[in-house]
């Protein structure tokens, strides 16, 4: 043999680059804009000139935004703590791995047509899918923390008594990380439900941004941006429950009991295929209409939405593996000295705390409707997560004295051969988020399943959105499987206690 | 009464890789026991067994000492007696101690030197004191039966002394493994030599020669 043989970590990488590059010919990446240009450059000197608007309005969907968030992740976190004790049950496995796989704007679609654009739609668009998160984190902390006090504890103690003394003070310091950094997400999630008609920030973003005022909207993502990095600082244990009570007390909750009939026309009526809904029909005919209604959906919508969320999917994660190898650098002791770190770390801070919706929703604007947004966005935000875990994970290393100092070589002979089996274990991780992303930005205009789900919904179709939403999930659930799957082929894991 | 009973048993890894076998022998409450032999000779293994094996109020001093790092002293000392209390009234003390059970915890503590530690993190500790916190959770659980696994190796000899006294007041049953011979022979009134995953003998410490003790110990 002359020469040697890729490990497999390099063989899943080259794969990835080689299936994104056969896919380019059949994805739509034109940018549609005449003069996209123009644009940019007025947002641009917008955003250096940061306005607010109105103060009242600014604080109330402030408070909207924060108390949603941690409303919806307090309720998440409790559920998902119980949950995460039953977390044998295959049952509890494969109901969470169902729940977290819809995307919280789906669910929010969901509620909508329960309660609204009421505060309970948001908290249960942040609870249900965080909760089932929470469950599944919980658990795997649980099973990688050892606890030697568990050994010594009287046996014939009750086992809540043994899971207070002997467990938890073990396990919680590792929750408390893991649940700040998902109030973080709250806070994006919280922000983006904006879209779909709550008061959010994201709301005001939104009209900012269509109406050009580039100059609150560039207030108002520092204001995010500054709610986000102080997340630690104003969600202490005292003040977390204070929080939660606002939030229960201010926020304007609406009258629910008037409400159960939407619940139950939407599960005896609303859901139930079209063709089915007309009782005058033989059994034979409505099963003749059903197959015709769902080889009509299965044609236009299912194949052709399923098809392009893969394609931005494979793209997006091709280029997130790109640009977190560009970008990790940046933010590595090894690599690069600290007044450039600075930098790297403020520019990836930034690119991380803006949702993934958000950069589609700015860059679409700009470009026009078509997949190149979307597969930047997803890149852009998911490659500065990466980039900041690995970069972090490379100040573990230590280099031997006589490493090369040239920083090329560096890079490549040193610190790269051994960050690259981590990196490409984040890389798999986020690709389930990145597909639930991705069907997502359909509500955007781009083709993908969410364009059609939306579509159903604002047609008050649920029978179709519904079914498209288990597509959806379904298309999650698989990429999760082979995400597995692939990380155990290249034998590739991520170290403990970093939240992907 | 009979604490343990073993009948040609096998412990260990899978039936196939038995740690100790070949073993015959009963412990009957009352006594105190030695278990003597090389490390690797099976001590550990078969006390973690017998803790688990003994049907008595039983207390466990494992060699890794079993600390809740992110606990008070106070409430790794309180652990031994969970199985006393309801689960609210635990969960009260996790939160916030009762002062009776502060005055308890605290006396075990004056045994031990370590009073003025009674709200300190385990992890804040020497390794002679955290020992000692193990110490006390057993003598504050005040067990019939005590499995300690080399109680004192991190105790200088005033402090190993005054502790073999306490736990063997505290327990009726002793069974403890020992790496000072001399420690062994002077508390207990039977020893149990291992080797190899056998018992080698297991005698009254005056029928036992210093021949009978080099043979454990071949390489030193």
């Amino acid at each position: 043999m002359t020469h040697p043989q890729p490990s497999r970590p390099t063989l899943v990488g080259l794969g990835v680059l080689a299936l994104a590059i056969a896919l380019v010919p059949f994805s739509d990446l034109e940018v549609i804009a005449t003069d996209p240009w123009a644009e940019i450059r007025r947002f641009g000197a917008g955003f250096l000139a940061p306005g607010f608007p109105d103060a009242a309005e600014l604080a109330a969907s402030l408070a909207y935004t924060i108390g949603i968030a941690i409303l919806g992740v307090v309720a998440a976190g409790l559920v998902g703590f119980l949950l995460s004790t039953l977390f044998r049950s295959r049952f509890i496995r494969v109901m969470c791995s169902v729940l977290r796989s819809v995307h919280e704007l789906f669910w929010a679609l969901i509620f909508l047509q329960f309660f609204g654009p009421s505060p309970m739609t948001g908290l249960l668009a942040i609870a249900v899918p965080y909760a089932a998160i929470f469950a599944k984190v919980y658990a795997e902390i649980a099973e990688e923390t050892p606890s030697p006090s568990a050994q010594v504890i009287p046996r014939k103690s009750r086992w809540a008594s043994g899971y207070l003394y002997a467990r938890l003070p073990d396990l919680w310091p590792h929750f408390k990380i893991y649940s700040l950094y998902r109030l973080e997400c709250g806070l994006r999630s919280s922000a983006i439900l904006g879209f779909v008609g709550l008061p959010t920030l994201g709301y005001h973003l939104e009209s900012a941004f269509l109406e050009g005022r580039y100059s609150e909207v560039s207030g108002l993502l520092i204001l995010f941006y500054l709610l986000i990095a102080t997340v630690r600082y104003w969600a202490r244990p005292i003040t977390i429950p204070l929080l939660c009570l606002a939030g229960l007390a201010l926020l304007p909750w609406g009258n629910y009991a008037l409400e159960v009939t939407n619940v139950v026309r939407f599960f005896t009526e609303d859901i139930v295929p079209a063709p089915l809904r007309d009782s005058g029909q033989t059994l034979p005919e409505a099963m003749g209409a059903l197959w015709f209604w769902l080889g009509d959906l299965w044609t236009y919508q299912v194949v052709p939405g399923a098809l392009s969320t893969i394609l931005v999917t494979m793209l997006a994660l091709a280029l997130t593996g790109a640009l977190a190898l560009v970008l990790f650098p940046a933010v590595s002791p090894l690599l690069t000295a600290k007044p450039g770190r600075f930098a790297g770390n403020a520019g990836l801070v930034i690119l991380r705390s803006t949702p993934e919706y958000l950069l589609a929703f700015m860059l679409l604007q700009f470009w026009g409707p078509s997949m190149l947004p979307a597969v930047v966005a997803l890149a852009l935000h998911n490659g500065a997560i990466i980039g900041h875990l690995v970069g972090r994970h490379t100040e573990q290393f230590s280099l031997r004295l006589d490493a090369p100092r040239r920083r090329l070589d560096k890079y490549f002979y040193e610190v790269l051969p051994r960050a690259y089996p981590q990196l490409l274990a984040y890389l798999f991780y986020r690709w389930e988020v990145i597909m639930r992303e991705t069907a997502v930005f359909g509500m955007l205009g781009v083709a993908t399943l969410g364009f059609f789900i939306d579509s159903a919904f604002s047609e008050l179709r649920m029978d179709r959105a519904i079914l498209l939403i288990a597509v959806t999930a379904a298309l999650n659930i698989g990429v999760d499987i082979l995400s597995r799957r692939i990380r155990r082929y290249a034998r590739v894991s991520i170290t403990a206690d970093t939240p992907a | 009464m009979l604490i343990a009973r073993f009948q040609d048993g096998a412990i260990g890894y899978g039936t196939n890789h038995p740690v100790l076998s070949g073993l015959n022998l009963e412990i009957r409450s009352g006594e105190k026991i030695a278990i003597i032999g090389e490390s690797g000779a099976g001590k550990s293994t078969f006390l973690h067994h017998l803790y688990k094996k003994s049907a008595s109020r039983a207390a466990l001093i494992p060699q890794t000492l079993g600390l809740a790092d992110n606990l008070s002293v106070f409430h790794n000392i309180y652990m031994g007696r969970l199985d006393d209390h309801s689960f609210l009234s635990n969960l009260r003390n996790l939160i916030s101690p009762a002062k009776r059970r502060v005055s308890e915890i605290r006396s075990t503590l004056e045994h031990l030197e370590l009073e003025d530690k009674t709200f300190a993190r385990p992890t804040r500790l020497s390794g002679g004191q955290r020992q000692r916190v193990a110490i006390g959770r057993a003598l504050y659980r005040g067990a019939d039966v005590l499995v300690a696994d080399e109680p004192c190796s991190a105790l200088d000899d005033r402090q190993s002394a005054r502790v073999m006294t306490l736990l063997t007041s505290s327990s009726d049953t002793c069974i403890m493994a020992l790496h000072d011979v001399s420690a062994a022979r002077h508390f207990a009134d039977r020893v149990i030599g291992l080797k190899d995953g056998k018992v080698h003998f297991d005698a009254p410490p005056g029928d036992l020669s210093d021949r009978d003790i080099q043979a454990l110990y071949p390489n030193a």
